[in-house]
């Protein structure tokens, strides 16, 4: 098939709060069985509230954390049991861009060298080529050549989101887990980094995994997006379809809490009860119901499946 | 128009370092009448935050350092006051919403000992008394178990709790300005929805006037009755919040707007951006502060700083409108 990047009924659970003899007494379930897929050129978006599980997923399909359950199979092969030194050459196909530019650069280590480093790891040996490869990548993401030189500190947020994208890129992946890219940053900068992950998708091909909890951004870039809350997605449909319908309840309060800032954008809010309930004991059967209003006898019962509707949409919800 | 609670006009507050000076804020004016809610925007190291703390009185001083200035409330010069003529002030008749609801609290202290200090120094209410009322101001908030959430610390409630900790300890005296900082950043936006509904709520019910400061454009649209944007420092246009967001004057205004995709667009389509960086505030010493990043910039953007122009039902800093 077209697909780039298959997940199944992936868990990750942490446990929290050891007893005396190190036995586990509680664990946290960020990721309790998802399933979801990319296709080659695809962007799919995550969207979900903090501690839905979207980071820990990106995270755990790079194998940066390691699965407690489920299947990752990345370009047609079983990425879920691979070593540290297997997972090498994955990485040359699949690449990470985190939320915070400060962080995930090296303040010792000049710009093109850090991103020299990354072609040095990945066994390209001809200093020449690695630098002319530094000078082209540079270019790609609208640095000067003249910035190779430069410090992280001596960067601008944006610019510093550029290195970390031309660092991402080095190895012409094709599938980057941006895992929220512009959350970062100014308004008047997220756009230049939108366009210029926007420009690059399209030039490449590159799949992304876009999450993000920034509903305006995610409908701009994906084709597709999946909705979390509490480690489950309980909706996946086409960007459009899922903004001009959506079926589940938590994804209607969700999106109704974009504000309109254009005429014509005014939707109807509405404001749900109450707070996420904990991961660590989530509520039985759908994990919304103690924030629903839809909720039935049923739904504290059986926990919903993912319903097929009709074209690319999947639900979580007994109402449908 | 209404009677203006709060009036700030020309306000300069410059940060002292090492061997720099720096003006956070530069020139800031406007009122606020009562009832009104006010939208502060703009990104981050516009002095949002600072012409806040400078209202309250909060601000450090060194390194800070009040230029120029006044701040009227009720008619009375806020920056002339003393210390303790301050404290009278603050809490009772002006409020602030912290961005951060877990470094406003004090950890070591119950909530209900939080609430009440605010009701036994302002209103010399009985230690009793000033804890039922906290239980009352929790239940406002729509705290649920307030009898218990008073026994509780900080650190056994979730960040929305918090936020209304915050909000009920800001409105324990129905003071008559509330400023809110970012009331809701650090929030999801599900409980952000329910922040901003009580909020209004309950301004509404003891007709407060607020002034509410973010950098996100959706809250200040929802919430406010008229806008200022400033940008570097100062107020680049300032108008009612429905003239500003269907019909923005200023370049940066209506390039923030546009920078923001539009719900139905997708990414077939470029998004416009505002290109170049936010300026350090000691960056530009003469001409319009926007200038590096306009796309209508001329001569006379280079050389002098535009007054306000009144354009349509906003004011502008923008010589673009004095040509015409």
């Amino acid at each position: 098939m077209n697909k780039i990047l298959e997940v199944k009924n992936l868990k990750k659970h942490y446990p929290v709060k050891k007893n005396l003899y190190g036995k586990t007494r509680e664990t946290v379930k960020a990721v309790d069985g998802i399933d979801l897929h990319i296709n080659y050129g695809e962007v799919l978006g995550l969207v979900g509230e903090s501690g839905c599980g979207k980071s820990t997923t990106g995270r755990t399909i790079l194998r940066l954390l390691d699965p407690t359950e489920g299947q990752i199979i990345f370009q047609g092969r079983d990425i879920t049991e691979y070593s540290r030194k297997q997972m090498r050459s994955v990485y040359k196909d699949m690449q990470l861009i985190f939320q915070d530019p400060f962080a995930s650069l090296n303040p010792r280590k000049k710009a093109g060298n850090a991103i020299e480093e990354v072609l040095y790891v990945h066994k390209v040996k001809d200093k020449a080529e690695r630098k002319e490869r530094v000078r082209e990548l540079f270019n790609m993401v609208g640095l000067r050549q003249e910035e190779l030189e430069k410090y992280p500190h001596e960067f601008s947020g944006g610019q510093r989101q550029r290195i970390v994208i031309a660092r991402a890129l080095a190895v012409n992946p094709k599938l980057i887990v941006c895992d929220e890219p512009v959350a970062a940053l100014d308004v008047s900068i997220q756009a230049q980094i939108v366009n210029l992950l926007t420009g690059l998708q399209k030039r490449l091909g590159l799949s992304y995994l876009f999450i993000s909890h920034d509903l305006r951004v995610v409908k701009y870039m994906s084709d597709r997006v999946a909705v979390m809350y509490l480690g489950k997605i309980v909706e996946t449909a086409p960007a459009d379809e899922l903004f001009n319908n959506p079926l589940h309840p938590y994804s209607q309060a969700l999106l109704s809490s974009i504000a309109a800032i254009r005429p014509g954008e005014k939707r109807k809010k509405i404001v749900l009860e109450g707070e996420v309930p904990s991961p660590v004991n989530p509520p039985s059967g759908c994990r919304f119901r103690t924030r629903c209003k839809y909720a039935m006898k049923r739904c504290s019962e059986i926990e919903p499946k993912l319903k097929h509707v009709g074209g690319e949409h999947f639900v979580r919800c007994h109402l449908h | 128009m209404k009677e203006a609670i709060l009036r700030v006009k020309n306000l300069c507050v410059d940060f002292h370092l090492d061997n720099r000076i720096i003006p956070a804020v530069d020139g800031v004016s406007f009122s606020l009448a009562k009832g009104e809610t006010l939208g502060l925007v703009g990104e981050s190291g516009c002095g949002k935050s600072v012409t806040a703390l400078t209202i309250m009185r909060l601000l450090q001083m060194p390194p800070a350092k009040i230029r120029n200035g006044e701040i009227y409330f009720k008619g009375q010069n806020l920056l002339n006051m003393t210390d303790e003529e301050m404290r009278q002030i603050r809490g009772k008749n002006i409020a602030m919403i912290f961005q951060e609801p877990m470094t406003s609290l004090n950890p070591v202290f119950t909530i209900g000992r939080q609430i009440s200090e605010v009701l036994i120094q302002h209103q010399n209410m009985p230690k009793k008394d000033a804890l039922e009322k906290s239980i009352e101001m929790l239940k406002l908030v729509r705290i649920p178990e307030p009898e218990k959430v008073v026994k509780q610390y900080p650190h056994q409630l979730s960040g929305g709790m918090r936020q209304r900790v915050m909000i009920a300890a800001a409105l324990a005296c129905e003071p008559e300005i509330i400023i809110a900082d970012e009331p809701t950043t650090a929030l999801d936006v599900t409980v952000e929805a329910q922040i901003l509904g009580l909020i209004n709520e309950l301004k509404s019910r003891i007709n407060s006037s607020i002034i509410m400061i973010s950098h996100d454009l959706g809250i200040v649209a929802e919430v406010s009755d008229r806008v200022a944007v400033m940008y570097a420092g100062r107020i680049v246009e300032y108008g009612d919040v429905h003239s500003v967001f269907t019909s923005p004057k200023h370049p940066y205004t209506k390039g923030l707007l546009e920078a923001i995709p539009d719900i139905n667009m997708n990414r077939s389509k470029r998004l416009k951006e505002i290109r170049g960086v936010v300026p350090f505030p000691d960056e530009i010493k003469e001409g319009c502060r926007f200038k590096t990043r306009c796309d209508y910039v001329h001569e006379k953007c280079l050389a002098e700083e535009p007054p306000f122009i009144q354009v349509g039902n906003n004011q502008v800093r923008c010589w673009n409108y004095l040509s015409q």
